[in-house]
């Protein structure tokens, strides 16, 4: 046999596209060609029922740069993004950090540390905001129970708290995920580090931040990425708990999306949301992707 | 070391913060209606009562479990299926295309689901499959092959290269080394890959939201979102029926934790 320059095997025969075909149906089905319709109809005044559609041009692209509800929508995106990271990042490591040090005497809490990853989201949605409800809730009780009344609201209700209400259920639900993903990092850095830094005299802080924490950049960009990459995604936890009310205070770019296109029938519009949002996604996720590679590069 | 012992509260606090909402569905879900608003509402069931479970278990729950069963294990079939011959062809094969094509499937990673949502709900009412299981399969399918193909990939990238070339002098084709030898070997990959979408689909919300109506079509999530329009004011039996949904992923978890787990992170680690 002639050695391939390649070190794969060079294939002249049709045999990758009919491997990859599957695969590429679907994708191109369900995926591409949904997309590029989507694009096309956001030039398109629709109602999805009728057989005629009226090309709008690019009226609703105006509308949309001139909806408030809309950069509501992505403002609120924004913040969920934003106190995501800051709240679960440094959650997730305190408590990783935590069940690697405690070892097999906290086994049993890991367990129960895992338990909101087992639950669906449209489950977590329904638990909080019955825990969350005002007069049926539980929460309330509590806080009444343990002296601080001022802290009984109205969770969901009130604009001005729904929100926040909404964004530590999020992080219930995804502190654990990332937990484990820093714990699994944490196990991988040999042992023999952190012997030759207690011989040192090194305090267990001093270990984290001089040994664990750089061990651990990568990772944590991975995780920030997702976190940020799902953020601007969000929708079925907020439809469950608030469907974006009250009077738009959790609307999200999902949420906004869904209501134009399913209950106000406006396929046109609702397709130049999906498109915007789709656009701000893809932009997110390249500037992340290029920003990985150039502090790759600058790290040689 | 003494910072273990100080350890010891944090960890009481956060055991107690993902537990607690845990704690209230179940035990609530063992009360009667009357007895969770006149009693406090963390107290224990002073009289436990299983109505709910009977209630939630005559009506369409059961048909909703076995509807997202079989949406789950066809999809997933399918999944396996096709991410893995496609993972084949990017690790194993050379052609013009394959950085190009591979990048295009990485990009489906980050693509919201929301932005083909219109067309596929369109393509569906067309196709004369809206409020059917099989409406459900295609962007099940669709939506989840990014990322199986992406771990299978990098999966059979570590096979032994030997392996396939000795099948190649006993002159076997793509065919064949694919099935006797990649396959077989693939098989801690295709387990991971299988249970990340097992899960992943078995909670999906958005699409079964859209593409079904009749409760009869209803998939769990879907099932339990309606449970919660229909009994909104009766939270024990709400309870009961967030508790049953809970109950197979927990039972899963029990069984075979340590795959579950790198089931569930699969797709951050490299992703």
């Amino acid at each position: 046999m002639v050695a391939s320059p390649s070190h794969l095997r060079r294939s002249h025969s049709i045999a990758p596209l009919l491997f990859l075909l599957p695969a590429l149906v679907f994708l191109a089905v369900f995926v591409v060609w949904p997309i590029v319709s989507s694009i096309q109809l956001s030039f398109y005044n629709w109602n999805g029922i009728t057989a005629t559609r009226s090309f709008a041009g690019m009226e609703n692209w105006k509308t949309l740069l001139a909806d408030e509800i809309f950069w509501r929508a992505l403002r609120n995106n924004i913040v969920i993004v934003i106190f995501s990271i800051a709240i679960q990042m440094p959650v997730a490591m305190g408590l990783a950090v935590l069940l690697h040090r405690g070892g097999r005497a906290l086994k049993l809490f890991k367990v129960v540390y895992y338990f909101p990853m087992l639950m669906s989201t449209v489950a977590i949605g329904v638990l909080f905001k019955a825990l969350y409800d005002q007069q049926f809730g539980a929460i309330n009780p509590l806080m009444i129970r343990m002296g601080l009344p001022s802290f009984a609201q109205d969770w969901l209700g009130d604009s001005r708290l729904a929100l926040f209400s909404v964004i530590v259920v999020i992080c219930w639900q995804f502190i654990p995920f990332y937990m484990i993903l820093f714990l699994a990092r944490l196990m991988s850095i040999p042992v023999e580090l952190r012997e030759a830094a207690s011989m040192d005299g090194a305090s267990g802080g001093q270990y984290f931040w001089r040994v664990e924490l750089p061990q651990m950049r990568g990772i944590l960009a991975t995780a920030m990425t997702l976190s940020l990459i799902g953020s601007l995604k969000y929708f079925d936890l907020i439809w469950v708990m608030t469907e974006g009310g009250p009077s738009h205070a959790t609307e999200l770019m999902a949420t906004y999306m869904y209501k134009q296109a399913f209950s106000s029938f406006r396929m046109g519009y609702g397709s130049t949301i999906a498109t915007a949002m789709f656009a701000i996604v893809m932009v997110a996720a390249m500037t992340v992707t290029a920003v990985a590679q150039w502090r790759r590069a600058e790290a040689g | 070391m003494k910072s273990r012992a100080a350890l010891l509260p944090i960890a009481a606090i956060w055991l107690l913060i993902a537990g607690l909402p845990y704690y209230f569905m179940v035990q609530s879900g063992f009360k009667s209606q009357f007895e969770l608003l006149t009693a406090p509402f963390w107290a224990l069931p002073k009289k436990w009562t299983l109505d709910n479970y009977r209630t939630v278990l005559a009506g369409s729950f059961v048909h909703s479990l076995f509807n997202s069963l079989v949406v789950v294990s066809i999809s997933v079939l399918l999944i396996l299926t096709c991410a893995s011959m496609a993972a084949y062809a990017f690790a194993r094969m050379s052609f013009r295309l394959n950085r190009t094509l591979f990048t295009v499937v990485l990009a489906g990673l980050v693509i919201p689901v929301h932005v083909t949502l219109i067309p596929v709900y369109l393509l569906t009412t067309r196709l004369g499959i809206y409020d059917t299981l099989w409406a459900l399969i295609g962007p099940y399918v669709a939506f989840n092959l990014p990322i199986s193909i992406f771990i299978l990939t990098e999966f059979m990238r570590e096979i032994p290269r030997e392996l396939e070339e000795a099948a190649t002098m006993d002159g076997a084709g793509p065919l064949d080394i694919f099935w006797h030898v990649i396959l077989p070997l693939s098989r801690p990959g295709l387990a991971t890959v299988g249970i990340y979408n097992a899960v992943a689909l078995w909670n999906e919300f958005v699409f079964a939201y859209v593409l079904t109506s009749s409760p009869a079509r209803r998939t769990l999530p879907l099932a339990i979102w309606d449970y919660q329009g229909q009994y909104a004011a009766n939270i024990p039996l709400i309870m009961s029926v967030l508790s049953l949904s809970a109950l197979p992923l927990i039972f899963i978890y029990v069984v075979a934790q340590e795959r579950v787990t790198s089931g569930m992170m699969a797709g951050a680690i490299k992703g």
